[in-house]
């Protein structure tokens, strides 16, 4: 094809480069590589920390009843709560640092924390 | 009181710059009208005009063209001086600044796809800086640089390959018609 020759050696070896680049950024900006444990608070205070590699339940009593939190490696969930509107079960998984699920009428939340603390939100 | 006549003398060079300054203005408001998934996410179709008059010119004149494309670009689109206005500054300084040594590779080899890719890679990764220490302070902004780095490859070579096109047409300087 007639764009092909418009390529210089050179182009081709910076062409493949930078894709080799930007390959090797994809796993380590994005793979959620930095979560590394989840932190879960009861009445706004760390009441566990748990390492995210390995399989762990947990049950945190509060003023409803029990809130069950699973950890699995990478990730945690909240797998049940006694509040009303289930919002933080129905949150499923959280993977990446900085997600939380917040059980406020239990006074429990779980959170995933990495190695840099992370902002909940940012306004200007 | 007398009356004092202030003359601007125009050289054919300003008339030059100012004439590959509009298609570069041109090509970046068509830029800005493309909707895109992501911000920053864009073809960047005014670097044909820089590479092109890079080529052509030399280095003073493509950053004349490029400062002058987004000076009267941001004032266009209502951006002057808001965030969008520095990091298109930024990029284009990153991008000349990267220029003024990629047209030092020797030509046999490297040609105007090399000048777009390291162009491109050289502006958004300004850009990505002054994002992190000025508009979203915190290292998350970096989460997207695969999605930025594939995007200024692909649309860096695509340039890259327009000029070197254009390039080919008209092998012999000459009034440039953008």
């Amino acid at each position: 094809m007639a764009w092909l020759s418009l390529f210089r050696p050179g182009d081709w070896l910076l062409l493949l480069t930078g894709g080799a680049l930007v390959g090797a950024t994809v796993p380590l900006f994005w793979q959620g590589g930095f979560a590394d444990r989840a932190i879960i608070r009861k009445d706004g205070e760390v009441f566990a920390q748990v390492d995210l590699r390995a399989r762990h339940n947990l049950s945190v009593p509060g003023p409803l009843g029990t809130t069950l939190i699973s950890v699995e490696p990478g990730r945690a969930r909240v797998v049940s709560d006694p509040g009303l509107r289930q919002y933080c079960v129905r949150q499923g998984w959280l993977s990446r640092p900085g997600e939380i699920a917040i059980c406020a009428p239990n006074r429990v939340s779980l959170q995933i924390a990495g190695r840099t603390k992370a902002y909940d939100s940012l306004s200007y | 009181m007398t009356l004092s006549v202030t003359e601007l003398s125009v050289s054919a060079e300003d008339r030059r710059i100012a004439r590959l300054a509009a298609a570069a203005v041109g090509l970046s408001l068509i830029d800005a009208a493309i909707p895109t998934p992501l911000p920053g996410v864009k073809p960047g179709l005014a670097n044909i005009v820089t590479l092109l008059v890079l080529a052509r010119y030399g280095w003073t004149t493509a950053a004349w063209v490029t400062g002058l494309r987004v000076l009267a670009g941001s004032l266009l689109l209502g951006q002057f001086l808001a965030p969008g206005f520095f990091l298109s500054a930024t990029g284009s300084v990153a991008s000349l600044g990267m220029l003024a040594l990629a047209r030092h590779l020797p030509e046999r080899w490297f040609g105007p796809v090399s000048w777009s890719i390291l162009a491109a890679f050289a502006h958004i990764g300004g850009q990505l800086l002054l994002a992190r220490a000025w508009l979203i302070p915190h290292d998350g902004v970096f989460l997207l640089t695969p999605v930025f780095g594939a995007a200024a490859l692909f649309f860096g070579t695509i340039n890259g390959l327009i000029v070197a096109r254009l390039m080919n047409e008209q092998p012999h300087s000459g009034p440039l018609h953008a």
